[in-house]
This record gives C-alpha cells, structure tokens and sequence, in this order.
C-alpha cells in the first residue's frame, strides 16, 4: 500500500502535538524540532529522487560517489560530536578507520555473503552501505570521546607507567580496552531487545512493502551481524592507531 | 652513572656540565628550580630541547626509551595505584618491565621494607596518603632497576617514618648497588643519606645557601 501525500501530511500530527508540549511546558526546542522536521523531510525526500535515478541508471561510478558522500557525512559527523578537541592526526584515523572498516564490511558483506551481482548494484549497496556506516559512525564517535576523555583524565596514570617501563601501548591497553567496549556496548544491547522491544527499521520497512516477514527478519540478521561486525573493525582500527598519536615517537605523552 | 652536557630546557633548565656518579644522589633546591625536570630528562619523560644525557657512556637519545626506563626506573611525586589488591600493586611494574613476577615472599619482603602492615589480598581502596607512598616504594624495590629516579618519595610521611623509609632506601641501594637519585625538600634527609648533593637554583646548578 502507498502513502498518500495527505497521509503523509497528517503524520506531522506528532510534530505538533511535540510542539505544543514544548510550549506548554516553556522548553524552548521549537526551533531544533522545526529544523530537525524539516532537514528530515528535505534530506529524505531528496534520497527518494536520487535513488530513483540511480536506480533507473545503474552505474559502478554513481553508486561509488553516493557511497562515498555518506561516508564523508559519517566522518564529519563523528568528528563533531566528540567533545574534547582532536588533533589532525586523530581526525585523519577517524575517516581512515570508518573508510575502511565500513567499505570492507559492507562489500563482504553484499558481495561476498549475499552475492549480489553486478557488486555495485545501487538498490543493495546504497541502503546497506548506508546502515553499515551510520552504525559504525555512532560506534566510532562513542569511542573516540572515551579514548580522548580517558586519556586526559588518566594521564597520570599513564605517565606512572610509562615510568615503570611499559611500553606506550601497554600504558594505554585498558584505556583502549574501555573505549572499544564502550564503542560496541550500544549495538550489542540493541541486539539483545531485538525482536521482543523493537523490530528494526529495515525489517518493518520491508514488511510494510510486502515482504514476506521471514525473509525480511533474514536480512535483518544479516545485516545486525554485518554492522556489528564493521562497528568492531571500524572502532578497533581507530583506537589500535589513535592511541598513538598521544605519543611523541620517543615514547613521551603529548602536552 | 649519568653525565649531562650542556642541556636546555625552556626556561626552566640551563646545565653546562654535570656528572651525577654517586650511589646515593639528592637534589635540592627552591619550588621551581627544575628539579623535577631534571630528573624527568634522566629517563626521557621529558626531552631536553638542546645538549646531551649520556647514561653509562651511552647517548640516551640514542637508546631505546623503553629500555632505558625499564633500568632506569622513576617514582613521581604523586603516589599512583592501580585497580587491584595489593599484590596486583606490586608486581605490576614487574610486569609492566615484562620482567619475571616476585616470589610470595619477595612480596612480603618488600612491604617489610617499607614498614607497610597490610596483607597481599587487601583491597588498596583505604590506603592513606603515606601508604600509598609506601606501597608505590616497595612496587620499584621490587622491580630490581639499576638506578632509581625519586621525586620527593616521603613527602607523604611523617618525620619518623621518613627516615626509617630514606634509610632502608639507602641501605638497599648499598647492598644491591643501585643508585638512587632523589629529588628531596627535606634538608634533614638530603643532609643525612646523600653521597652527592645538587643543588639547583633556577634551573642552573647553585652553590647551596649557607
């Protein structure tokens, strides 16, 4: 069944009810749920064109840049919401890490799992690509505030250690050890209500539009397992080298 | 045994030439004078922006820095412990040197030395100050360096408990033939346990005041 445009429009009920709360209750959010509404629908809307276009005109290059724009909104965005500063460096590693964790993970996972063919076929890789790296993004994110956090709170320790003769990675290993567990904690917890608290948005969405619910719950799996998967590498990447970026190469913590 | 020559370090460090080759070394001088960062630099803590550190004949910037630590061991000013009881405490730097994990005994030993009355299975959450000072004392004991870089190691003791700590610290280092380099406000124990006496005055070495 399709959406109507007056259904549709009918659905930002629930933006005005939000809206009288807000006022009600003199929260001022008016502005941020306007703007988040309407970037929502623009953004959306404009992936709705875009997909049907490539979609229709299927080409390895068209799917390649769309891919890559999300991944270059995904670094941007993890970059911005870790609240210490970063240095250069450590912003490189963040795209270089969800670059290659989420592109690896995402074409095993299409091609190699699924076997999609021709491997750039939009109406897979674009939407795969697309929860892969948003997940991943979160994950990275989460882990470098930690990593950043812990390695301004606990300096001292750090520099203990380094006095005692451990080497800079053995000085940091349960400051890394916290950031990757906090970086895939959510996704693990998100798994664990799967199904009984919430049904996924991919899955509901292909319910809705026909699948066949079995069908539909064994992408899901697949597709839970892959995000898990590329949050790992991702993550694990980014600290496995962040770290280092702490360090001067002679072993001394950075001021 | 170090040799420093002509070493900089900002504003805060102007050595032309400094042999530091006795067992027991204690430097003094006024806050601020650069004592801790004179001792940072003897195992790259901290890197001098010119001049050279040569330890037992050899460029320390030349060496390989985790080596150079792991002989050249430093306790800072401020006592740091781990999670984990006190065992865990203890052999911690030991593993940390990737060097073998102590004896029961040793451990036993080594909080003896440091007149530290608490068992290997208690939990370090309710140390006081001094005992942790104690505790992080007995953990570089253990850990069988060749030299030792202490950054004002009683100043969380009490005066009587200051010397009999100073005192077996310098006992161990005759009898192992260590040497100790301290960092020291304390003009009772500079006075009483040093071999060699520096003494820094902004950053440069002073004659000591009379």
């Amino acid at each position: 069944m399709d959406l109507t445009v007056l259904q549709l429009a009918l659905s930002y009920v629930f933006v005005l009810i939000l809206l009288v709360i807000f006022k009600s209750r003199g929260i001022r959010r008016e502005k941020e749920i306007l703007i988040a509404t309407t970037r929502m629908t623009v953004q959306l809307t404009a992936m709705g064109f875009i997909l049907m276009y490539v979609f229709k005109n299927p080409s390895w290059w068209l799917t390649l840049i769309l891919v890559f724009v999300m991944i270059s909104a995904a670094i941007f965005n993890s970059i911005k919401r870790v609240k210490t500063v970063m240095s250069k460096q450590l912003k490189l590693i963040v795209g270089f890490s969800l670059v290659l964790g989420a592109l690896t993970s995402a074409i095993f996972f299409i091609v190699g799992i699924l076997g999609v063919r021709p491997w750039f076929n939009p109406q897979y890789m674009i939407p795969i690509s697309g929860m892969i790296v948003g997940n991943s993004m979160t994950g990275i994110s989460l882990g470098a505030n930690k990593l950043c956090s812990d390695m301004q709170d606990k300096r001292p320790i750090v520099e203990n250690s380094l006095m005692l003769g451990a080497t800079p990675a053995r000085a940091v290993r349960d400051i890394i050890n916290d950031a990757f567990d906090s970086a895939i904690l959510p996704t693990m917890s998100n798994m664990l209500t799967m199904g009984i608290v919430s049904l996924p948005g991919m899955m509901t969405g292909q319910i809705l539009s026909g699948v066949y619910p079995i069908t539909a719950i064994k992408y899901q799996i697949g597709i839970m397992l892959a995000i898990l998967g590329s949050t790992g590498l991702c993550v694990i990447l980014f600290v496995t080298l962040g770290y280092k970026t702490f360090f001067t190469k002679d072993g001394q913590l950075i001021r | 045994m170090f040799e420093i020559k002509n070493l900089k370090f900002m504003h805060i460090l102007d050595i032309e030439h400094l042999i530091i080759d006795q067992q027991v070394t204690c430097i003094t001088g006024s806050s601020g004078s650069g004592k801790t960062t004179l001792l940072r630099m003897l195992n790259r803590m901290n890197v001098p922006d010119e001049g050279s550190i040569f330890y037992n004949g050899a460029n320390i910037a030349k060496t390989d820095v985790v080596r150079l630590r792991r002989s050249v061991v430093m306790l800072g000013q401020t006592p740091i412990l781990y999670s984990g009881n006190v065992r865990e405490n203890l052999q911690i730097g030991l593993e940390f040197s990737q060097k073998p994990l102590a004896s029961e005994e040793a451990l036993l030993e080594s909080l003896t030395r440091v007149q530290l009355d608490k068992g290997l299975d208690e939990s370090c959450g309710t140390l006081s100050g001094g005992e942790k000072q104690r505790l992080c004392l007995a953990r570089i004991m253990l850990m069988n360096a060749d030299t030792y870089l202490l950054d004002e190691p009683s100043s969380s003791l009490d005066k009587e408990t200051e010397h009999f700590i100073i005192e077996n610290l310098a006992a161990f280092a005759n009898e192992r033939q260590k040497q100790l380099i301290m960092v020291t406000h304390s003009e009772s124990i500079a006075a009483a346990y040093h071999d060699s006496l520096i003494y820094l005055e902004n950053g440069q070495i002073g004659s000591e005041p009379q």
